[in-house]
């Protein structure tokens, strides 16, 4: 009895701050909004059926699917090697270029993008590059676009696949690579046919909760974007602080969340069979 | 197996990625130019000098210390006892409590914000001090139990029952044996929870309001306006801290552990 007492204060905090706003979210999205833009108190699912029957959302929808997918395969793609290099360090470096792949998770994500737009900004790095080396004359243009949008994204992805493949990869047993290359395997048969298989559940897990941040990450899309590139999470937004349509909103926000359980059951599905087997 | 070369390149591309947006911020912020221009025309502490000298930012800077000082000291006296249960005592429902009290890191950062404006607009509580403090507790004390539970479980349970041997009440053995030698794992959830709320952005744009506004959210807005250089050592500013307070962790805990999930 005396833990559930210790449990009291924090649990009190996420009571007040975390259950009962959700609850609240719930039932915001079955109320209507009127002809004049008002919020009316009901139980009904029109505002559902009007974001459902709306096209707009649809192409939200697939948007936000198809950027998230991209961007977290393009980020597990490249973190895989970059976990590989630490897994195969000295012991003595370990450390460090674990902490190098993980620490951009806590600089906080306004702060890197304005690092790319220095580097991607019709004056920036890339294009100063291009130019000076006369491949092209006019600047490309690398931000306030969907382009923009997927570097971004892909780079604050990153970080969280390095850290599934860190503990994934970890429990890999390396004499299992060693053994192929005595055995006469050239390094990419290796990598292909024992490496990945191997590495191949936690790759799963790493894209699985990539995407699942990817489909609601709003302020990479927002700012490398430049306001042009609107996916679910921008549009929640602008529902809620712009055009004040809270049922909207909520109900947009309960799909999203819907959507993102529906990918965490699956997760844990497909982990759950890894254990199995 | 010593990596190849087109493994050791790969990872150069990953680490390059991940590392140029900060130190491409470094470098711009010491720009002398009026544009976030690469390569700046040349280098001063102008833009340091102009954000000492923006009343706006300023404000809002001391705004987010003093609210994630705040956010650090609630987050860590509500989790560090449910942490110390969680860890050491038997109770019904221990599974259940631990898994309500990691769920806010379920939901995106979005559905939360989105969720407190819903339910603090019509209290009255958004754009104040208990709304924002409340919005980023609840945020920070998730991570506050998560490690203190796994600082409290690395202190051996012999030397608790050493001192109930020796006449200490259980609270007494608790707060003079377990509590100090967990003392660093506080110190970094401390440190972490501070840094949660110092970053916090999408779930204070939600919230703040003209009276009420912190860092993060004015240098979201002004990014979003604006591309002169005083971003980048705002930016900067930002970075330094998240630094600081990275390295404090690893030297006490380690990083990639306080972070992981395993």
């Amino acid at each position: 009895m005396i833990g559930l007492l210790l449990c009291l204060p924090a649990a009190l905090i996420l009571g007040v701050g975390f259950v009962w706003p959700v609850v609240l979210l719930a039932r915001i999205s079955f109320n209507r909004t009127t002809d004049m833009g008002a919020m009316e108190e009901a139980w009904t699912l029109d505002t559902y059926a009007r974001i459902v029957t709306d096209d707009f959302t649809w192409d939200l929808a697939w948007n936000t699917i198809t950027l998230s997918a991209g961007c977290a395969a393009a980020a597990v793609a490249l973190a895989l090697p970059v976990t590989l290099l630490i897994r195969n360090a000295p012991p003595r470096w370990r450390g460090l270029m674990a902490l190098m792949a993980v620490a951009p998770l806590l600089v906080s994500g306004t702060a890197r993008i304005v690092g790319w737009m220095a580097i991607l900004g019709d004056q920036g790095m890339v294009n100063a590059l291009l130019t000076g080396l006369g491949i092209t004359s006019d600047p490309l243009r690398l931000i306030n676009n969907l382009t923009g949008v997927r570097i971004g994204l892909t780079e604050s992805l990153m970080p969280y696949c390095c850290l599934v493949l860190i503990a994934g990869l970890g429990r890999l047993d390396s004499r299992l690579e060693e053994a192929a290359a005595t055995l006469g395997a050239t390094r990419s048969r290796t990598f292909l046919r024992v490496t990945l298989p191997l590495a191949f559940p936690a790759l799963l897990a790493a894209f699985l909760l990539a995407f699942v941040l990817g489909v609601s990450a709003f302020i990479t899309p927002r700012l490398m974007g430049g306001g042009r590139v609107f996916v679910v999470a921008t549009e929640i937004f602008d529902l809620a602080l712009e055009t004040v349509d809270w049922p909207a909103a909520a109900a947009m926000a309960m799909l999203l969340l819907g959507t993102l359980i529906a990918a965490m059951v699956l997760r844990g599905v497909l982990t759950a069979r890894k254990v199995a087997g | 197996m010593r990596p190849g070369w087109f493994l050791r390149a790969a990872a150069f591309c990953g680490y390059a990625l991940l590392l140029a947006p900060a130190l491409l911020v470094c470098v711009i912020s010491f720009s002398a130019g009026d544009f976030l221009n690469f390569p700046p025309p040349g280098f001063s502490l102008r833009w340091y000098v102009a954000l000492l000298d923006n009343a706006q930012l300023m404000t809002a800077l001391r705004n987010s210390a003093l609210l994630a000082l705040c956010v650090a000291a609630l987050a860590l006296a509500a989790g560090m006892p449910a942490a110390y249960a969680i860890a050491r005592l038997e109770f019904p429902g221990r599974t259940a409590m631990a898994g309500f009290l990691a769920a806010p890191l379920l939901l995106p950062t979005l559905v939360l914000g989105l969720a407190l404006l819903l339910a603090l607009q019509p209290a009255r509580l958004a754009a104040t001090w208990p709304g924002l403090l409340l919005a980023h507790a609840m945020v920070a004390v998730p991570f506050a139990v998560r490690i203190m539970t796994t600082a409290f479980g690395a202190v051996p349970k012999d030397l608790e029952e050493a001192a109930w041997t020796l006449g200490a009440s259980r609270f007494r053995a608790a707060l003079r044996v377990t509590l100090p030698l967990a003392a660093p794992g506080a110190l970094a959830a401390g440190a972490l929870c501070f840094l949660i709320s110092f970053d916090e952005t999408v779930i204070s744009l939600f919230l703040v309001g003209p009276r009420l506004t912190t860092l993060p959210v004015e240098m979201f807005r002004y990014a979003e306006s604006r591309t002169d250089p005083l971003v980048a050592a705002l930016a900067m500013t930002l970075i330094v801290v998240a630094l600081a307070i990275v390295l404090l962790v690893e030297r006490l805990v380690g990083f990639t552990r306080a972070v992981g999930r395993n």
